[in-house]
């Protein structure tokens, strides 16, 4: 579902932020990418995403190899990727359901619909009722849920996120965590970057190490 | 930018089926069409600004227009022929001014002369000057023969008639020869000037209202990056992204059109009076030429079309370039 083969990225400015990466998760796997700042987890992330291409080396998505595919393609391949990111990159100027309408409105799923599935994305993530408030009236752990409802709302069948947990404290995070687990369990292949040592710890799940633009290790560790 | 009408705008469902795709295509349509009149009006100064330029912008051409049009039609029935008036030495008897008129007729130059007795002529004169009454103080016609000539066509050029004209000046029995209706010629070339100033200024302000709508766009589009990237970021297309603008884009040039069309239709409201007094005046009467359906339609859906135009090359340039960060 996911497959790095040998991906070499180097940014325009000349950073080198992967080299020799390889690594694959079948579908319905889920999986920390672990590693320093700067090792290279963001960069893995953004290539999965399509934001990046890989300089060398392959990247199959979702049964697309994204160097080979076309502009006018990407948007329909994001489509099928959910993207949580640490500051949630919420529209703070429009209610919580136009948020987590948004990708179903680009997919031009009629309005009715759209109510019936915006409710149910909010329900699993806890925030049902609260449709017509502003992102800024919630707290940090809410704005994280309606980021991730707003990534789970098409059913991807691969979500990623980035540091997810990064500024909540252990309570909510963990909270987030089940979150993603819960999708995990229905079959969405999961990929979360993250350094926080407590979550790591709880959860038993595969870990993909990086270190410096190549895989450190690659293991299962019990709770 | 703060209420998402894109969302909140919309119609009962479809199904899935090939009308339901149809009414979904609609209904984003109708979003967004209704989603772009809505930020238009939450920043009205700002777009009341954009149409009245675009309106002023459409509306001088189409006022240019219409004082060409006008003119014309004023001068349309002096006819475009070029006439001699020969005047006939007082005083001439009728036999001497017939035998005069049918010299001239003869010549190869003339394709018609008329010969007008000086009674026809104070009649005439009585009916059109205006100053009948005046007349019938005179005791005797004052009015000479006078011989009435249309040149032959190869010989009814600016410079052939001049020609004739000097030479009729020759005969004895002629007093006087005015080709009065050159000036009409010179007239009409300099409306046929005009006309093509219209279509250039025409021109020249359509590039001016495409450049009005891109700048506005690009600045709504500025002011939207982070709507545009975090759209981009989940999927939406650039032409889910353009489609908003391309309404705002349509909606400014249609206001700008409607804006126009009523400033000419004020215009000649405010004419009107003081053209048909003037027209009195000279006994004459007149009705100001105004915008017909055909033109009416065109000055809106040109704007229209200009605004649309405009948006899409500026968003089709600026979209492409904002891609989502991560």
């Amino acid at each position: 579902m996911i497959r790095f083969d040998r991906v070499f990225k180097r940014y325009p400015n000349g950073r080198e932020a992967l080299s020799e990466l390889s690594f694959e998760l079948e579908t319905g796997e889920m999986a920390f990418l672990t590693g320093h700042s700067g090792a290279g987890k963001s960069t893995v992330l953004r290539l999965i995403a399509l934001l990046e291409r890989p300089t060398r080396g392959t990247v199959v998505v979702n049964g697309r190899n994204t160097a080979a595919l076309r502009r006018s393609a990407i948007p329909a391949f994001r489509r099928r990727v959910g993207v949580v990111f640490q500051d949630h990159r919420l529209l703070d100027d429009r209610p919580v359901f136009d948020n987590v309408a948004l990708p179903l409105a680009i997919a031009g799923v009629p309005r009715r619909e759209m109510d019936k599935r915006v409710r149910a994305a909010l329900d699993q993530v806890g925030l049902l009722g609260r449709e017509r408030s502003f992102p800024l009236e919630l707290s940090a752990g809410e704005q994280q849920r309606v980021g991730i409802a707003r990534a789970v709302i098409t059913k991807p069948p691969v979500l990623i996120a980035d540091e997810p947990t990064g500024n909540l404290d252990p309570d909510l995070a963990l909270e987030v965590m089940n979150l993603f687990q819960r999708f995990n369990a229905v079959g969405v292949t999961v990929v979360v970057a993250t350094h926080d040592v407590h979550l790591l710890e709880r959860f038993r799940v595969r870990r993909i190490h990086i270190e410096q633009g190549r895989l450190a290790s690659s293991s299962y560790v019990a709770a | 930018m703060s209420l998402p009408e894109e969302l909140r705008a919309a119609r009962p469902a479809g199904s899935r089926t090939i009308g339901g795709a149809a009414s979904t295509w609609l209904e984003r349509h109708a979003q967004s069409l209704v989603g772009s009149l809505g930020r238009l009006a939450r920043q009205p100064f700002a777009t009341l600004l954009t149409i009245a330029v675009i309106g002023i912008a459409l509306a001088l051409p189409a006022a240019l227009y219409l004082v060409v049009a006008n003119m014309r039609a004023v001068t349309a029935d002096l006819g475009d022929t070029v006439q001699l008036s020969v005047y006939l030495r007082i005083p001439t008897t009728e036999s001497q001014a017939k035998k005069a008129a049918s010299a001239i007729q003869a010549r190869v130059e003339v394709e018609q002369a008329v010969l007008v007795s000086p009674d026809e002529g104070l009649a005439e004169f009585r009916a059109l000057s205006g100053i009948g009454e005046a007349l019938q103080a005179l005791t005797e016609n004052p009015l000479p023969w006078v011989v009435k000539v249309r040149p032959a066509p190869p010989h009814d050029s600016a410079a052939a008639v001049e020609a004739l004209a000097a030479e009729l000046r020759q005969l004895e029995a002629v007093e006087l020869v005015e080709a009065d209706t050159a000036w009409v010629r010179r007239l009409h070339a300099i409306l046929d000037t005009l006309r093509q100033l219209v279509f250039l200024a025409g021109a020249v302000l359509a590039a001016g209202v495409l450049a009005i709508v891109g700048n506005t766009i690009r600045l709504e589009i500025n002011g939207r990056r982070a709507e545009i990237e975090v759209t981009k970021l989940v999927g939406g297309s650039n032409a889910f992204v353009r489609r908003p603008f391309l309404y705002s884009g349509l909606w400014q040039g249609l206001g700008g059109g409607l804006l126009a069309v009523g400033l000419v239709v004020i215009g000649l409201a405010a004419i009107e009076p003081p053209a048909a007094r003037l027209a009195s005046a000279y006994g004459a009467s007149f009705t100001l030429i105004g915008l017909s359906m055909r033109e009416w339609l065109a000055i809106v859906g040109g704007g229209a079309l200009l605004g649309l135009l405009g948006a899409w090359l500026v968003a089709a340039y600026h979209l492409q370039r904002i891609e989502p960060r991560a």
